[in-house]
């Protein structure tokens, strides 16, 4: 370097220069433009989550300052017959509804993947269910189950299946049955839709190997369709059973969990413990019981369809 | 040609059979809503009638349901809320994919597991202790507590959402906005940002539906009927005791559903990639 590189003039320069360049750094950059969605996340998700596990370890009545129980809540839950219904609730529509979506889901991409005319707006017409808000068109499922005028029962009686027809919400077995059939019919374009745009990342080629290979419409549907399709069952999977398990709005508009409890969710049932009994210590407990079978559902599905080594 | 004839018994039984029942099920609630809100009072209670059509078309229930509840500022409330929650989810989504997709920098893995982890969180897990931070931030019945807490729900997905699409520009196009003289920003804003348009339409419907499709949070936060969101509103307002109006009810249900019908049909297209994005490519 010459002398006249060291100037003043010329060293405020460099400074100048190398305050932008400290900006223009990967990390610094990177971190000025995370820094302030990561501190929105960690305020409303990592805060209230680590939050609700104290208050799930207190007395907590609503408005009055809790006192800390530790694990008493817990262990009430678990004495409480109403929370083993629950448990019970859950698994059975969890797993009666997922299987019914995955099963539905995997017919009606294979379906949707013909040619045919309309191809599209038959596509956009079977997603309606699944963007309409969920609220609302429980609330129609609702009347169509109406107990005096359900118009399924009507045709029922009308063709002479039965008469009089069932009371779809107000049996126990039948309030679960038509609660899974509602979430079916919400959650299956979902599968549908998903599963149909992998099946056309298949390449034809694949196929027409295993023709020549001997493999009939079966073999073909086993060997290629169902390994190649298998990370996206699994991940529209993980996906359905989080939210059906923790599904509240259809239950609380068609049962309310009722009849006698028999279809509620762990999510309702903690929204009528906190919000309608005020006990938010008890409520937050049974939220966070989701967790653990939660956990172990997930990691269950991640061994079973983990990639076999072929 | 008998193939022909075989062929086409064959596609009556897989596809036109099976895609018809497919679409009467999914269709049958719509078109019930349709024709339970055009219907009168003593048509909708009288078992004798045949339920199936319309026999004397009114639009009364419609009229009491623009007149004689908040529906049309619930259909504001909604509205402002999903637009809010939906661009602050963008921006914050945006700000959060670019660097994950192109930066390498200490953290990066523990960001990315963060928001996954996030994405995967079901909002009944929170409401106890949201209902307490709401509250203590005097928050309560107000739009403010649906509109920062909605984001939380949809940021992870816009996140995801637009890694993808961020990674799609080439990256010689960044280096030589770079060598112009381009800072890390105006790079991001001039030449990234523009090209990322179909992933933020994506996103940005995908984000709209979720937050018109909200419900829990609503329903604790908001209630006071001049805050309230169509789906509470409905709930809460047009079933009294054990009286279900279900003539209002199913009014609103279908002109609650068509605000994201419309903006769906538009965007079918962009709504099924953003759909299938996350779990196509992931």
């Amino acid at each position: 370097m010459t002398v006249e590189s060291l100037s003043p003039a010329l060293m405020r320069r460099r400074q100048a220069f190398s305050l932008g360049r400290w900006l223009e750094r990967e990390s610094v950059f990177s971190w000025l433009m995370v820094a302030l969605p990561v501190a929105f996340l960690v305020a409303l998700v990592g805060y209230p989550f680590f939050y609700g596990i104290w208050i799930s370890l207190q007395n907590r009545p609503v408005a009055q300052p809790g006192v800390f129980i530790g694990l008493g809540n817990f262990i009430a839950d678990w004495h409480d017959p109403v929370f083993r219904q629950v448990v019970l609730n859950t698994f059975v529509y969890t797993i009666a509804a997922t299987l019914l979506k995955m099963v539905g889901g995997l017919g009606l991409a294979l379906v949707m993947n013909q040619n045919f005319r309309f191809k599209n707006l038959t596509r956009a017409l079977l997603l309606l269910p699944f963007i309409v808000p969920t609220v609302l068109s429980t609330i129609a499922w609702q009347w169509i189950l109406d107990p005096a005028f359900s118009v399924v029962n009507w045709v029922l009686v009308h063709t002479g299946i039965a008469d009089p027809g069932p009371s779809w919400l107000g049996h126990p077995h039948l309030a679960m049955f038509s609660l899974i059939m509602v979430n079916t019919w919400r959650g299956l374009p979902f599968y549908g839709i998903t599963l149909l745009a992998g099946l056309q990342t298949i390449s034809p080629e694949l196929y027409e190997a295993a023709t020549i290979d001997g493999a009939g419409r079966f073999g073909r549907f086993r060997y290629v369709t169902l390994p190649l399709l298998k990370p996206i069952i699994f991940v529209v999977t993980m996906f359905s059973v989080i939210f059906t398990f923790s599904d509240f709005q259809l239950v609380y508009v068609m049962t309310r969990g009722g009849p006698a409890n028999a279809t509620h969710l762990f999510a309702t049932y903690a929204f009528d413990i906190a919000m309608g009994a005020g006990q938010f210590g008890q409520g937050a407990s049974i939220a966070l019981s989701m967790v653990p079978p939660l956990a172990l559902i997930i990691l269950a599905m991640a061994i079973y369809m983990r990639p076999s080594k072929s | 040609m008998t193939v022909d004839r075989r062929g086409w018994r064959m596609r009556l039984l897989t596809l036109w059979l099976p895609l018809g029942v497919s679409l009467l099920f999914a269709l049958f609630p719509f078109y019930w809503m349709a024709i339970t809100s055009l219907k009168s009072n003593q048509e909708l209670y009288n078992r004798k009638v045949m339920p199936l059509i319309v026999h004397h078309p009114t639009l009364k229930h419609y009229v009491d349901l623009l007149t004689e509840t908040d529906f049309l500022l619930w259909t504001w409330n909604t509205f402002v809320v999903s637009v809010t929650s939906t661009a602050i989810s963008l921006v914050f989504g945006a700000m959060l994919a670019y660097p994950l997709a192109r930066m390498r920098f200490a953290g990066a893995t523990l960001v990315s597991f963060a928001i996954a982890a996030t994405y995967l969180v079901p909002q009944p897990l929170l409401f106890v202790p949201l209902a307490d931070l709401i509250n203590r931030l005097g928050l309560g019945d107000t739009l403010t507590s649906v509109i920062l807490t909605y984001p939380t729900l949809l940021i992870p997905f816009c996140a995801w959402l637009l890694m993808g699409y961020f990674r799609t520009v080439p990256i010689e196009l960044e280096d030589a906005a770079r060598i112009d003289g381009a800072s890390r920003l105006q790079t991001l804003v001039k030449i990234v940002l523009p090209l990322c348009g179909p992933g933020f339409i994506s996103a940005g419907i995908f984000a709209f539906t979720l937050a018109q499709n909200e419900f829990l949070y609503a329903l604790i936060f908001l209630t006071k009927t001049e805050v309230r969101t169509v789906p509470v509103g409905a709930i809460s307002e047009l079933v009294r005791g054990d009286v279900f109006y279900w003539g209002q009810l199913m009014a609103a249900a279908l002109l609650g559903s068509i605000p994201v019908a419309i903006i769906y049909s538009f965007f079918v297209e962009h709504y099924v990639a953003g759909l299938t994005a996350g779990s196509v490519k992931g």
